[in-house]
């Protein structure tokens, strides 16, 4: 065995030792690396009263109502994850992506009700982009109702010509 | 009083012509390990790559920025991906051939390796710093942040602080060779960063979105949107090369003259 080919295997070897030592620690970790937790998660295990935690999921159509406090913009709405759902009270301005059927990550702290107080509200984009003219196209042809979740299959409209008649 | 050294080689592994004999990955490698044929071959190369790095990079920012659709929910402001987005791309590739040179250098001891790996150091903190700035510029009027610890965020950041701890330890030894080694093991343990950035947006909860772009099915983007995306990298990677080889070419040179000037000095002794 020449020192080069002895140098490659050490490094090799290293490499092998090191990666496998991130991923166990990763996976050790793998709870305290989340950005949120999500509706059906509180269900299953619900966070201490009073403990400052992120809450992430999909707004629930037709579950926001906006309101207004001492001057200050309010809003109560559902956040879901499709298995279970929690309602959120805010006081404070909505970022402009928040709608229903959008991603939001909002942090705050469980009440004694069940109900989510939040404290800051973030909107959660997803990985889909498309103009304006291809998401009325997919509303009108029924394709998409933005407000019930995430667009169909990208194939199905990632090369549509909104221009055409419905396809 | 005027000492003709041969820089090349007296940069090169084996000096004086190779010995015929069976054909090695190592024999193979030390074709392009010569820096005095990587100056010729990368200085014709050079102006070519440049111009079509200008082009491409133009081509596709011009088309992104002024006539690729709008997003129908972020308006005009989907346009920074076509700076973002490439950012990180050449960010982990940039160091992916780092941590390349790294182990070139480290297993058969190529000089060329060397130098190469120092000067991607800063030029992968550039692209990183660029990705870093325009995501905190996008996230701010879109997520209403202009920065989460979350886990895809995190990670690029740490791959920012790579690229800097091997920047600096490159350059702080009196001995460059025991700088080029100490950059080298910096640069392959920070390898495990690659994956952890790419999947990190898959393996937990995290508010910057999944990949649109994949390998297993059509991307989620509208094409007219992704073109221009397409060419704004292919643009951004012919940069990332071209100003690294001109600085590896720098870099050639100034050792060069080192080595002449040192040779002057002995030979006046």
């Amino acid at each position: 065995m020449t020192r080069k080919r002895r140098r490659l295997w050490l490094l090799v070897a290293c490499g092998v030792g090191l990666g496998s030592a991130t991923a166990l620690a990763l996976s050790a970790f793998r709870d305290n690396l989340v950005f949120f937790v999500a509706p059906s998660e509180i269900a299953e295990k619900a966070p201490a009263a009073g403990r400052t935690f992120r809450l992430g999921g999909l707004v629930e159509q037709g579950s926001v109502h906006r309101g207004k406090e001492a001057g200050q913009p309010t809003a109560e709405f559902r956040v879901t994850d499709g298995k279970g759902t929690v309602e959120v009270t805010y006081i404070g301005i909505l970022p402009d992506l928040f709608r229903e059927g959008q991603g939001v990550v909002a942090l705050g702290t469980m009440r004694p009700d069940g109900t989510f107080r939040a404290s800051e509200v973030l909107a959660k984009h997803d990985e889909t982009y498309m103009p304006k003219d291809v998401e009325e196209a997919l509303k009108k042809t029924g394709h998409w109702n933005p407000n019930a979740g995430p667009p169909p299959p990208a194939s199905t409209w990632n090369a549509l010509d909104p221009r055409q008649k419905k396809g | 009083m005027f000492a003709r050294v041969d820089a090349s080689t007296a940069l090169a592994p084996n000096p004086g012509s190779p010995s015929p004999g069976p054909r090695t990955p190592g024999r193979n490698l030390h074709r392009f390990a010569n820096p005095g044929r990587f100056l010729r071959q990368s200085g014709a190369v050079l102006p070519w790559l440049s111009l079509a790095a200008l082009l491409f990079t133009t081509t596709g920012l011009v088309w992104g920025l002024f006539f690729a659709p709008a997003d129908w929910q972020q308006g005009d402001a989907v346009r920074i991906i076509y700076i973002h987005v490439p950012a990180a791309w050449l960010a982990s590739a940039g160091y992916f051939a780092l941590a390349v040179c790294s182990a070139v250098s480290l297993i058969w001891r190529h000089p060329l390796a060397d130098l190469a790996a120092a000067e991607i150091g800063p030029v992968g903190a550039g692209f990183t710093a660029l990705c870093l700035a325009t995501g905190s510029l996008w996230g701010r009027p879109m997520w209403g942040a202009w920065w989460v610890w979350d886990a895809r965020l995190t990670s690029v950041l740490v791959l920012f602080f790579l690229y800097l701890g091997h920047v600096a330890l490159v350059r702080a030894f009196d001995d460059p060779q025991r700088g080029y080694r100490a950059g080298a093991v910096l640069a392959l343990i920070g390898v495990v960063n690659l994956p952890i950035i790419k999947f990190s947006v898959d393996w937990w909860n995290t508010l910057h979105q999944p990949a649109s772009i994949l390998l297993t099915g059509a991307p989620t983007m509208y094409l007219p949107m992704l073109w221009p995306l397409f060419v704004s990298a292919i643009g951004y990677s012919l940069c990332f090369a071209a100003i690294v080889i001109a600085r590896t070419r720098a870099a050639v040179m100034e050792r060069r003259i080192r080595a002449l000037l040192m040779a002057r000095a002995e030979a006046a002794q």
